[in-house]
């Protein structure tokens, strides 16, 4: 792993070495090495390019034919995407000549490996074979559906009887899946270069959510060699009876962006088709490509069947050589803000930067950061930079025109959000710009790898925080890429509504036994743990809810036969599967028209001018939380909210230069656990401060003084009062949502404590909490126990409490509901309307919790929010480590560090659990405006 | 954000409102009650909508009908009414009554025991059977008060059916919660169902009814009622 400070997506060249003006070291013994695993054509082609195989792409080579998996970890620019693939070209290319009769072209038993190995050198193919014959034509016709000119005959001498009067050559090879369709439909497009100029026998096609009906059929007739396509994709083949037939011929998976799939629900949904695939097709080898990841060895767990009791893995191999990142830290001649997101000290220097720079990528945080810095930018733009913005609640089209314009090399600069973190191949990209926290090392690494094209030159970028505390972060992070230390989370633990989808796919299938499937998914990493008693409960979920009363049974979605194999009920129950199958759920998005301002706003739609431009998607949650009138920024610009009508918000330019609600979120993603310990080790190194900006350096001096900078392994809680109210400031570092929840929390017990607390605000760094009662007085006459206060038996009683009417909690269990199967976001015949929705996960959350506190729905939901939205796990990691070592100040006014997150007081729009204030607020305004 | 109940000294746990002269108890638990009459008015309970569901293939959990007969034997208990008039569409289909189980079948009994019950038949239950107990009936009026299922818009007419919710927003957030609508002439109840859904008092359904889109709202908060003008509700 040394050698290599800079991890970043892949690129989706493929290409080989470059010829390099200092030859490597290992260069003699690797071309030797070449010879004698690249068949002659592959030489050839890579003589041609003047290209050599890099070392890791011969390395892969070398773990096929030992018939090995392996994980590839690979910066940008490193051939990563062929590396992949070679083996799988050299396999194809190598058609044995053959076999008189039966069989496919893979003989069972032997696969690949050695004992082809010279045949396979020598290549059998020395010319061309004829082209194909009409019937194949036929079959690789139609778009997106790209194949080699050419197909030998022995291909079609191949044929065979599959028993269900289909007949089909030696059936797929390769399996490829990509998060992203687009990248996936990318990647074939770049496959056929080298297959068409090698001359290869090799069908390639795409299977995306895109692909016709009628292409869809034949490709499971006549399947391709290689199918590149998704997770989703690749569940509802394996759903499908004829899965046997497709997959036995599998010889190998190429899992892409791995290190970004295993992170969510998709993962865990892919390593059960996975297992799957590794009783259809047990010679199947996998192939994983990543980005630098903490725990290698962790990720390739992934990728090979794991086994009771035994941690199994397969091979790492780590592409070396990239040039370290220059990273470096705005140093702004601005005033630094104390509180804020929005970076605007530095907007000329951003603008400067993108004008000194060929092409700047620049990332923000959330979708209204990009929209105000793009904004901004527009505003001050007097050389007429051509400066774009993405996001993911974009127009499609506008997203796709933007990328396109950016390939082409017409753009200076692009503001983004991590709509761009991953995906295809972007121009020539000089310089990233990284607005505001980074979040996490590993992150940020990839977001900067972004701007490196060629893999051994270095990557520039720039870091911008928006305020003193991301000062704080950005320093640190620097240091860590510099140490190239990695902070990807661990490996996920396979949730359980995911289970109950596969489980319900399973038995859409061919009809499995409990005891089978069980053992299956077992050999799935993140589900090597699980239990019997879960599997059942999930099994009993599926086939009548999993309810203690057992009233459902002739409701049944599956039942047993016999010989105790569970099938589907019925072909409602697969229809339903096929239409909500996969593990994104969207969160409710409202298009925004633009439309001509009519005065006044009063919420209804009679005057205003219908259809209108469409500028994107908004998050229904937002548009709730609006009334008419109101402005916000999106889509580049002011707009003023005029009315909601169906699924569209029609919103009117507004003038104003400031929008009135901040759609500030805080972004997807807290600011890492390992970021956090080092912002806390930098704060308790003095000599480390000399390395910051003086302002940050001053405003430490002065916390010092006034009154202390907490140490490591300590919480700091500071304590004074302000205008009329008191107010509690503590410094965890553990994230907006850990902190949240924290927040919600303490003033539950605070006011069981009769500290009379108001409210909170919570931001990465700190949790501010003001009420009425005089906390100072309190904590001296030990009327208020801090120990007490903070003691993780907050997560016993008062947090269940809090969980019964979390608006958070809820929307996880809606998640669970959704992808369990429990309810369908799409149901067969049209989707229901926005004002046909039947009933409310709500209410059902609530019937649920009452009655069956410990379904298995309810502990899915609960694992989720150990992780998600509400952090539980970090809070309690935090609470741990904090006991005993809690120090109080009572201050007479607000400390240095404690101005930042005062500052966000009434400027942050924070989620809010129902509450009567806001209701009886909105009562006081009618009878003020009543009595006026 | 304030925590809940924070800063609450005054609990309102009713709201009274006129309808056509006579003064009516909305009850923080989303049922209605006329005082001098001792009758209590609960609308949309739904009940086996659950099961309803999972004859379709959604396999809601089966603790509706419990959870609903539970939260109005709390309320019976409190006000002791001398008569309950169920609303119409107290079952959520045709055959739901035949799905009760033995104990909701008993608690609903309990419920009718030393007073008068009468069903009123909505449209999702229009043919309920004797055997439930009760009276069952298309409509009742009592004075100048006149309670069936579906709203006409007639002076003094208690109805339901709509299932009115409304929505405040101030700052960025906002607050959804099931309501009473009325503007002293008529009034439509909230469903009471635990899984029944509902429907924006700023449809047109609803201004039709009042025939302006001049009404009150009463949210049923957390520990209190919002009386709001539905002109500043979503």
């Amino acid at each position: 792993m040394s050698g290599i400070s800079c991890r970043n997506a892949p690129t989706r060249k493929l290409s080989g070495r470059a010829p390099s003006p200092v030859p490597p070291l290992a260069q003699p013994a690797a071309s030797t090495e070449a010879e004698a695993l690249l068949p002659v054509r592959f030489q050839k082609w890579f003589a041609a390019r003047g290209w050599s195989p890099r070392e890791h792409q011969l390395a892969l080579l070398a773990k096929a034919r030992e018939n090995r998996s392996a994980l590839l970890i690979a910066p940008t620019g490193a051939g990563k995407t062929l590396a992949g693939f070679l083996p799988t070209l050299v396999e194809l290319s190598a058609v044995p000549h053959l076999p008189l009769k039966g069989g496919g072209r893979h003989p069972k038993g032997g696969g690949w490996g050695a004992a082809t190995g010279t045949e396979q050198a020598a290549d059998p193919h020395p010319n061309p074979p004829p082209f194909r014959g009409r019937e194949n034509d036929q079959l690789a016709s139609g778009e997106g559906a790209s194949s080699s000119a050419v197909r030998s005959d022995h291909a079609r001498s191949n044929l065979i009887s599959t028993g269900r009067s289909v007949k089909r050559t030696g059936g797929l090879h390769t399996l490829y899946i990509s998060p992203l369709k687009a990248l996936a439909v990318d990647i074939a497009r770049n496959l056929e270069a080298p297959v068409a100029e090698m001359g290869l026998p090799i069908k390639i096609e795409t299977r995306t959510g895109d692909t016709p009906v009628s292409r869809r059929q034949r490709q499971r007739r006549y399947p391709p060699d290689i199918l590149l396509t998704t997770p989703e994709q690749l569940a509802l083949l394996l759903s499908s009876d004829d899965a046997p037939f497709l997959f036995s011929s599998l010889k190998r998976i190429v899992l892409d962006e791995l290190h970004a799939l295993v992170t969510s629900k998709r993962g865990d949904l892919l390593s059960l088709g996975l297992a799957r695939l590794w009783r259809l097709a047990p010679e199947m080898r996998a192939i994983g490509l990543s980005a630098t990841v903490a725990e290698p060895e962790q990720l390739a767990r992934f990728l090979v069947p794991q086994q009771p009791a035994a941690q199994i893995a397969a091979d790492v191999v780590i592409a070396g050589g990239a040039a370290p990142p220059i990273v470096e830290m705005l140093d702004t001649r601005e005033r630094l803000p104390w509180a804020g997101h929005t970076a605007r000290h530095a907007l000329g220097e951003i603008y400067e930067l993108i004008r000194q720079n060929k092409t700047t990528l620049v990332f923000v945080n959330t979708r209204s950061q990009a929209e105000m810095l793009f904004q901004d930018l527009w505003r001050m733009n007097d050389d007429g930079l051509a400066i774009a913005l993405h996001h993911g609640s974009l127009d499609v089209a506008q997203r796709r025109k933007v990328e396109d314009a950016m390939a082409a090399g017409r753009l200076r600069g692009v503001v983004c959000t991590s709509s761009l973190d991953l995906g295809v191949d972007w121009g020539d990209v000089d310089l990233v710009i990284n607005i505001g926290a980074p979040k996490g090392s590993s992150r940020l690494m990839q977001r900067i790898g972004r701007a490196n094209h060629r893999f051994d030159e270095a990557s520039r970028a720039v870091l911008v925080p928006a305020n003193r505390f991301e000062v704080l972060e950005c320093r640190v992070a620097i240091d860590a890429i510099a140490e190239n230390a990695q902070d990807t989370p661990p490996l996920r633990s396979g949730a359980l509504d995911v289970l109950a989808q596969h489980v319900l796919g399973c038995a859409c299938g061919e009809p499995f036994l409990a005891d089978e499937l069980y053992e299956e998914v077992l050999t799935s990493a993140p589900y090597a743990a699980l239990t019997r008693a879960d599997f059942d409960d999930i099994v009993d979920f599926v086939a009548t809810g999993g309810y203690a009363l057992k009233t459902y049974e002739r409701f049944a979605r599956i039942k047993q036969d016999k010989q105790g194999r569970w099938r589907v009920a019925n072909p409602r129950v697969r229809q339903s599967y096929r239409l909500n199958v996969g593990t994104i759920v969207e969160e409710t998005m409202l298009k925004v028209r633009l439309v001509r301002s009519r005065a006044g706003g009063t919420g209804s739609t009679g005057a205003l001018g219908r259809g209108g431009r469409v500028l994107g998607e908004i998050e229904e949650v937002f548009i709730e939380g609006l009334v008419p009138g109101d402005t916000f920024v999106f889509g580049g610009e002011v707009v003023r909210y005029e009315a909601l009508v169906e699924d569209h918000v029609y919103v009117s330019r507004a003038n104003d230069r400031d929008a009135k609600v901040p759609s500030y979120m805080g972004g997807k993603f807290p600011l890492s656990t390992y970021l956090a310990e080092r912002v806390r080790k930098l704060l308790d190194d003095r000599r480390a401060w000399n390395a910051l900006p003086d302002q940050v350096h001053e405003w430490l001096s002065l916390q010092k003084d006034f009154s202390r900078v907490p140490a490591v392994r300590e919480l700091l809680v500071e304590t004074f009062p302000r205008g009329n109210k008191h107010y509690l400031v503590c410094y965890p570092f553990e994230g907006r949502l850990a902190h949240q929840t924290l927040g919600m929390l303490l003033t539950r017990r605070m006011e069981r404590a009769r500290t009379r607390p108001l409210g909170f605000i919570a931001n990465e760094y700190a949790v501010a909490i003001w009420g009425l009662g005089d906390l100072s007085f309190m904590i001296r006459h030990g009327q208020l126990d801090l120990n007490a206060l903070f003691n993780p038996d907050m997560l016993g009683d008062d947090l269940e409490a809090w969980l019964a009417e979390s608006a958070l909690m809820k929307r996880t269990f809606r998640n669970c509901a959704i992808i369990s199967g429990l309810i369908a976001r799409r149901h067969t015949g049209e989707e229901k309307s926005r004002r046909q929705v039947l009933f409310s996960t709500d209410l059902v959350y609530d019937v649920l919790r009452k009655h069956q506190a410990d379904h298995v729905l309810l502990r899915a939901a609960r694992a989720d929010a150990a992780t998600g939205l509400l952090d539980l796990r970090r809070l309690g990691d935090m609470l741990t480590r904090i006991q005993g070592r809690i120090t109080h100040r009572e201050l007479e006014h607000v400390s240095p560090l404690a101005v930042p997150v005062m500052l966000e007081i009434g400027r942050e729009s924070v989620y809010g659990e129902a509450s009567d204030e806001l209701l009886a607020e909105a009562a006081d305004e009618l009878i003020k405006e009543a009595m006026s | 954000m304030n925590p809940r109940g924070a800063s609450l000294s005054v609990v309102d746990t009713q709201s009274a409102f006129e309808v056509a002269g006579v003064t009516m108890l909305a009850d923080l638990s989303g049922t209605l009650f006329w005082e001098e009459q001792r009758l209590l008015v609960v609308s949309d309970l739904h009940l086996e909508k659950g099961s309803s569901f999972a004859m379709r293939g959604v396999l809601l959990p089966p603790y509706d009908t419990a959870a609903t007969l539970g939260r109005l034997a709390a309320v019976v208990a409190r006000l002791d009414p001398r008569m309950v008039i169920a609303l119409g569409d107290s079952f959520h289909d045709r055959r739901a009554h035949q799905r009760l189980s033995a104990q909701d079948r008993d608690a609903i009994a309990a419920l009718q025991a030393r007073r008068e019950w009468i069903w009123i038949s909505g449209n999702h239950d229009p043919a309920l059977p004797s055997t439930l107990g009760g009276m069952v009936a298309t409509e009742v009026a009592i004075g100048r008060i006149r309670f069936r299922h579906e709203p006409t818009g007639a002076i003094g007419e208690i109805a339901g059916h709509l299932h009115p919710k409304a929505r405040v927003s101030t700052r960025g957030r906002a607050v959804e919660r099931r309501c009473f609508a009325s503007d002293g002439e008529r009034a439509v109840m909230p469903a009471f169902g635990a899984y029944a859904g509902g429907l924006s008092i700023r449809d047109e359904a609803f201004a039709k009814l009042f025939g302006t889109a001049t009404f009150t709202a009463h949210l049923l908060g957390d520990t209190r009622l919002h009386t709001i003008a539905a002109s500043r509700c979503y």
